[in-house]
């Protein structure tokens, strides 16, 4: 237990202290997104009202989550009529089991998949990589991440933080292709190794952008066509998505396409979206011959009960909140440690995966509120941010800083205490540069990198009473 | 009008300048100035730390002394969202609940409440400087105020307003985030230094002296010649 709760508190810190310092990281991520800036804004006001549309948006995700269980009851009776297979699983383990009965099943050997967030989050490659399959990822910046051995640094730029010459020495090292730093060359090395792996693969695994309740149908969002090649080649088809990414009618896709993809990559549309709506049917030439749908929950109901935070699910991975956000921005995609980054994977991680061990990346925020103010869907971002903190602190109040606030609370309501205490600092404030640097430093947090203020000669509350007593 | 000054605890002790210049500029206009000295601290630091009764107890008091006042005005974003954005939510369920969120609705940020409230942007002041603004977030997102300083600034005699690439972009303060994550907190602040400095500014201008703290602080670590200033000493200059 102690292990679990200090290893991602300390691995963020180490991980964050280390990017911070890394100029070229810092450089190479603004440049990243001064890009996607551009393109979103521009975008953005290409709609008649942004603000109705995120509002709409917000309603349609409200009403959808409401009734979520009639939703989802719907889309079951609509994709089943058919042919299709849908599982419903609550936990990761659960969903890993079904996942594995059906590569069983059909004696599968070769496994393609495209982007699916809910897999990292389940860690299904690990598993089965250790069963033994031979697994691919095919969506290209989730593929240079697999063959660097990384997860994702970012959930929809996958490896926005390598350079050409490091995506190109990877090729080299695993592919043993010459060196090239053309982009399009090197999408090409990649296009031909993935080709031959749709060819081969027995089951494709995809996730889902959207699950259309009213016509059974999932909506799979992307720009390389990796996901229709994952879907349509392999035999058996898989698909695994989170219970909150429903949409009650296929008509709300009209809002939640265009919406996802300036939000997301700020493309007017994104380059392919594709509504499956069930395996190979009678007639029909290709496709997979078995689809299964599996609903993973994951604490996503418990979520659901928070009434506060539930409009976390709200969520449609544009990933615009880690575009925005000036942590993220600096520390990086990997030093989260998590499967969802930035202000949305530090709102929803201390839900999914315990509040106590997580709370630190809730605690990781100047509250800046850039993330609430981009979100499409207006998910409450910075503020859950500060209703986690609370919640952590009602459930465990720490000690030490427990004492402190107590102290605080005690100091500053008392003000002729809390005069003293300003002369008193003025009074001191020479000494400190007697233990400035120094490990005796007790604004060490503070000095390591920014010069401390002084204490003003006289405060305002004694000018005050010097002006009143004339 | 008789204005209760509510005087957040950096600026009493560090930069008590700040609200005597306020104090000026709002007498200037006819105003009645009243300064609670029993009240110190708005409590955002514990709730911000998820002390929440702590943050409680801190505040009780606040809503106690300014029960009677005619209007609250600080000069200060943050301070200032604390009160209006988060005492109702704060005191949601609690006895206090409707004395917070009357308080609330009578609790003005300096720039927003002469703009919005008073109706006024020439204050007469002369300040011949090039200057660069930093929009503190609470002030920019809780409480809306992104016109509200440019408008002031705008009327200024003298004074050319460059506007940085990462204006709305947050400095890394954050309270006592500037200390637990200090490494996180220096680079964002580094960000927004290195993007003032670009604008050739002499004074990055802010209407939180608790963001100006933070990017003084790197500017003298790292012997920037360009100098913080709050919004109110500008708009007190003659």
């Amino acid at each position: 237990m102690s292990d679990v709760a200090i290893a991602p508190r300390a691995q963020f810190f180490e991980d964050a202290d280390r990017i911070t310092h890394d100029t070229e990281h810092r450089r190479r991520i603004q440049t990243a997104m001064g890009k996607y800036y551009v393109s979103r804004y521009s975008r953005q006001a290409l709609f008649r009202n942004w603000q109705e549309a995120r509002q709409t948006a917000a309603e349609t995700k409200w009403a959808a989550l409401k009734e979520l269980d009639k939703h989802l009851e719907a889309f079951e009776r609509n994709a089943t009529a058919r042919g299709t297979q849908v599982h419903w699983t609550s936990t990761g383990e659960q969903a890993r089991q079904v996942i594995v009965d059906i590569i069983r099943r059909h004696n599968a050997r070769r496994i393609v998949k495209s982007k699916v967030m809910t897999s990292e989050e389940i860690h299904l490659n690990q598993l089965l990589e250790q069963l033994g399959y031979d697994v691919i990822e095919s969506d290209l910046g989730e593929y240079i991440q697999q063959l660097k051995g990384e997860p994702p640094y970012h959930f929809v730029f996958p490896c926005m933080h390598l350079s050409r010459e490091e995506i190109s020495d990877l090729f080299e090292n695993h592919l043993g292709t010459a060196q090239t730093h053309d982009p399009e060359e090197l999408t090409m090395i990649a296009r031909r190794v993935l080709r031959q792996k749709y060819i081969d693969a027995d089951i494709g695994i995809t996730g889902a952008n959207f699950v259309v309740a009213d016509t059974g149908m999932i909506s799979i969002t992307e720009n390389e066509g990796n996901a229709r090649l994952t879907a349509a080649l392999p035999r058996v088809m898989i698909t695994l998505v989170g219970i909150e990414k429903v949409l009650p009618k296929f008509s709300d896709l009209a809002l939640f396409l265009p919406m996802l993809a300036t939000a997301g990559t700020g493309q007017p549309l994104t380059g392919y979206n594709t509504m499956y709506a069930g395996p190979k049917q009678p007639g029909e030439s290709d496709g997979p011959i078995e689809w299964h749908v599996i609903f993973l929950d994951n604490n996503r109901t418990a979520l659901l009960a928070d009434p506060q935070q539930r409009d976390a699910l709200h969520c449609i991975r544009c990933g615009a909140c880690l575009n925005v956000c000036p942590i993220f921005k600096n520390v990086g995609g990997l030093s989260y440690g998590t499967t969802y980054q930035g202000p949305i994977g530090s709102v929803i991680t201390p839900h999914f995966r315990g509040l106590q061990d997580w709370k630190h990346l809730s605690g990781a925020s100047s509250l800046c509120g850039a993330c609430t103010e981009t979100c499409p869907v207006k998910i409450d971002l910075h503020h859950h941010l500060l209703h986690n903190r609370r919640n952590a602190i009602d459930e465990k109040r720490g000690f030490l800083e427990g004492m402190l606030w107590r102290g605080f609370t005690f100091l500053i309501n008392r003000p002729k205490l809390f005069s003293l205490s300003i002369k008193l600092g003025r009074l001191f404030q020479p000494l400190h540069a007697l233990v400035k640097g120094t490990i005796f430093d007790p604004a060490a947090a503070w000095t390591k990198s920014r010069e401390l203020p002084e204490v003003a000669h006289e405060s305002f509350r004694d000018y005050w009473k010097r002006r009143q007593s004339k | 009008m008789k204005i209760s000054l509510f005087v957040p605890c950096y600026i009493d002790a560090i930069y008590p300048k700040v609200a005597i210049s306020m104090v000026r500029i709002l007498e200037k206009l006819g105003h009645t100035i009243e300064f609670p000295e029993e009240l110190t601290c708005c409590g955002q630091p514990p709730f911000n730390s998820g002390y929440w009764d702590d943050a409680r107890r801190s505040a009780r008091p606040v809503l106690e002394r300014l029960k009677d006042a005619e209007v609250v005005v600080i000069g200060s974003g943050s301070c200032g969202a604390m009160m209006k954005v988060f005492y109702p939510e704060l005191f949601a369920g609690h006895p206090e609940e409707a004395s917070a969120k009357a308080l609330s609705a009578k609790t003005w940020e300096f720039t927003d409440f002469l703009v919005t409230k008073l109706g006024v942007t020439d204050l007469g002041a002369t300040f011949p400087h090039k200057v660069t603004f930093h929009d503190g977030c609470h002030g920019l997102r809780e409480l809306k105020t992104k016109k509200q300083p440019r408008e002031l600034l705008a009327k200024v005699r003298g004074l050319e307003l460059v506007e940085m690439k990462e204006a709305e972009t947050c400095c890394g303060f954050g309270g006592t985030f500037a200390t637990k994550y200090a490494s996180v907190s220096t680079a964002m602040g580094e960000v927004k230094c290195a993007s003032a400095a670009e604008t050739n500014a002499d004074f990055i201008v802010s209407a939180d002296s608790s963001c100006l703290m933070h990017v003084q602080g790197l500017l003298d670590r790292q012997r920037r010649p360009i100098r913080t200033i709050h919004i109110a000493e500008v708009l007190a200059s003659e």
